[in-house]
């Protein structure tokens, strides 16, 4: 509305105002402007209808089950905080809390050292590397599938392969899959199995640090350890920082996996004595199973916040260790 | 590991034959990332063929006596479902989303990336902000939509989004992309009097093409392995996807029948798979240049 004559006024004055990507366009300025809104607009008309009917309208919607009793059939019932302080109660819900803050906080980190090693190792140019590169990026697009969980409960559980190696060296804790305590570690394998994602974006980032770094420091005289510290880890941060703030924010979301690795046969759906009872299974459980849609809907609400929260802190601790480039330093 | 960190850009020299030591630490290194990584799918395919008793208590990577009545067992179907449904099924859906992506999407992104128009900044923030959103608060919500326009059980809650560019990452990888074009094309196009359909669909579109086809790989990959989707909308086993078939088949035959279970498994992956090996340099290098421009 306001932004036709803004664009006229603009127009009249020297080129450079205009920035790079203004359109040179034979016409009057003021039925360019309108027609180029109605233009972007035309052409964002799916997102914009999917924003509103898929992403913000549920948004609102969830956040007001969030302070209701709601089950489906009967119309939702405001109950104030009462969803919360439920949940809160709960000690399941703490407990889904801490399994899940544990695989986060475990699985993460190990995920991305694993990442960045092999990263270092395969950006040496050496034969194979291609293939290498190729073969170890597989798993991160079949790990979330079914097919692999079912196999990692198998590889997992009693008398299998782990079992049977740890028992080789005196480690006698039966398998993972039917432990508790150990149920958590055999998903924390699964994520780490899928380290060839961030390792792609390592690798990518490796290739942008320039060589000249590493030749002067060469003739300086600073050593491999020096020369990773001083010069890789502050050239590849933002990549690092990237994959820290994407493989976080995905982990808190694990679903298919711990539900069923951990999930018996039409048993309980998540894992022995909730062993892998992560967030967003007790989610599931207590929305689709227990039909408490507003209790889930507070749920989901407290996992935005902790995402949230921990984006945003990431992202005010970028300035510390995250070094971009911009046009010198 | 020996970090040998100034190799890191160095074209490949005659001079590296000689360097024979860190050469074959280097391929022992990676060798060893190889078989664990390969470990779980040498154990698939061996272990379809063994016998199910053996499958987990075995440690023969492959079986003495291979036999193949897990995959001749797969033919009589799941529940007297034929596992052909469930393969049809997710294809369906699969192809479906692809189809949805490519054109919603990249609409989407031409927008951002090419015009300029009134609150252009402040939608795209809106759009990137989606990007960080946990799924699982629109779950519900979603749910109890599709559920009131009596959808449930229909794929359109599985596909509609798809359509209406819900997914961010691939447009944010297709605006990437078109904004790395050059600008002169389209001001040419537009001298000669070319709209912003022409130009999207004759200029950006065909220039496009790496962007769309990483983005149509991830879409059909993604789409193959969503589990909680169909979990959540589907409930009827004839309209199950090859996920829900097989959470079907664990949950009813648990370990009596495993070998056919991990036959299953293995016949699940094969599209992903196939995918990868026709596709990989574009998954991967799709996947770089998305996180570096991040």
């Amino acid at each position: 509305m306001t932004h036709a004559p803004a664009t006229q006024a603009r127009a009249k004055d020297a080129e450079p105002r205009h920035g790079p990507d203004t359109p040179l366009r034979p016409s009057d300025p003021k039925t360019r402007g309108r027609r180029e809104n109605l233009a972007g607009y035309l052409f964002l008309s799916p997102w914009i209808a999917g924003f509103l009917l898929l992403t913000a309208g549920p948004m609102a919607a969830s956040l007001y089950f969030a302070f209701t009793d709601y089950n489906l059939f009967d119309a939702p019932r405001w109950i104030g905080l009462d969803d919360f302080s439920e949940m809160f109660g709960d000690p399941r819900w703490r407990h889904s809390v801490r399994v899940t803050l544990w695989y986060v906080v475990v699985g993460t980190p190990v995920k991305l050292l694993v990442a960045l090693g092999v990263a270092l190792l395969l950006a040496q140019k050496r034969r194979g590397q291609a293939f290498y590169r190729a073969a170890f990026y597989a798993p991160s697009l079949i790990g979330a599938s079914v097919s692999v969980a079912i196999v990692w409960k198998a590889i997992f559980s009693d008398d299998a392969i782990v079992d049977r190696t740890q028992k080789a060296f005196g480690v006698d804790v039966g398998g993972w899959t039917g432990d508790p305590d150990l149920v958590i570690y055999s998903l924390v394998a699964l994520t780490v199995w899928q380290f060839g994602a961030p390792m792609v974006i390592f690798l990518a980032g490796l290739k942008q640090v320039p060589r000249e770094l590493y030749e002067a420091a060469d003739v300086d005289g600073a050593g491999r350890f020096r020369q990773f510290w001083n010069i890789t880890l502050p050239m590849i941060s933002p990549v690092l920082f990237f994959n820290v703030l994407l493989e976080t924010i995905h982990s808190f979301q694990i679903f298919s996996s711990a539900y069923i690795v951990g999930g018996g046969a039409g048993g309980n759906a998540c894992g022995p004595a909730d062993g892998s009872m992560v967030y967003t299974c007790y989610l599931y459980v207590q929305g689709f199973e227990n039909s408490r849609m507003g209790l889930a809907s507070a749920m989901a609400w407290m996992l935005l916040v902790a995402v949230a929260l921990v984006t945003a802190v990431l992202f005010r601790s970028q300035k510390r260790w995250v070094h971009y480039e911009e046009g010198g330093r | 590991m020996s970090t040998q960190a100034t190799d890191i850009t160095r074209a490949p020299s005659p001079k590296r034959a000689r360097r024979l030591p860190g050469s074959l630490a280097w391929h022992l290194g990676s060798l060893a990332v190889l078989a664990v990584i390969l470990y779980p799918v040498v154990w698939v395919v061996g272990g379809s063929f063994k016998r199910s008793e053996d499958v987990v208590g075995s440690l023969d990577l492959f079986p003495a006596d291979p036999t193949v009545s897990n995959y001749t067992s797969l033919a009589d179907g799941i529940a007297d479902i034929s596992v052909s449904t469930f393969f049809l099924n997710s294809l369906f859906l699969a192809v479906g989303s692809v189809a949805g992506i490519l054109i919603s999407c990249s609409l989407t992104a031409y927008a951002f990336a090419r015009i300029r128009f009134a609150g252009r900044n402040l939608l795209f923030t809106l759009m990137i902000g989606t990007l960080l959103l946990p799924y699982h608060v629109l779950l519900i919500p979603q749910y109890v939509l599709f559920r009131n326009l009596d959808m449930i059980n229909t794929y359109t809650p599985l596909l509609l989004g798809k359509y209406l560019a819900t997914e961010a990452f691939f447009v944010f990888l297709m605006v990437q992309f078109m904004r790395n074009l050059p600008r002169e094309l389209d001001e040419a196009a537009r001298l000669d009097g070319c709209g912003h359909l022409r130009i999207y669909w004759s200029i950006v579109l065909p220039l496009c093409r790496p962007a769309l086809i990483t983005s149509a790989i991830f879409t059909f990959i993604n789409a193959w392995n969503d589990f909680m989707g169909p979990l959540i909308y589907l409930n009827e086993p004839s309209k199950y996807t090859v996920s829900l078939g097989l959470k079907m088949f664990v949950d009813q035959e648990g370990l009596a029948d495993y070998g056919g279970m991990i036959a299953m498994s293995l016949v699940a992956l094969l599209p992903v798979l196939a995918f990868f090996l026709a596709f990989q340099r574009h998954l991967i290098d799709g996947m770089a240049t998305s996180g570096l421009k991040g």
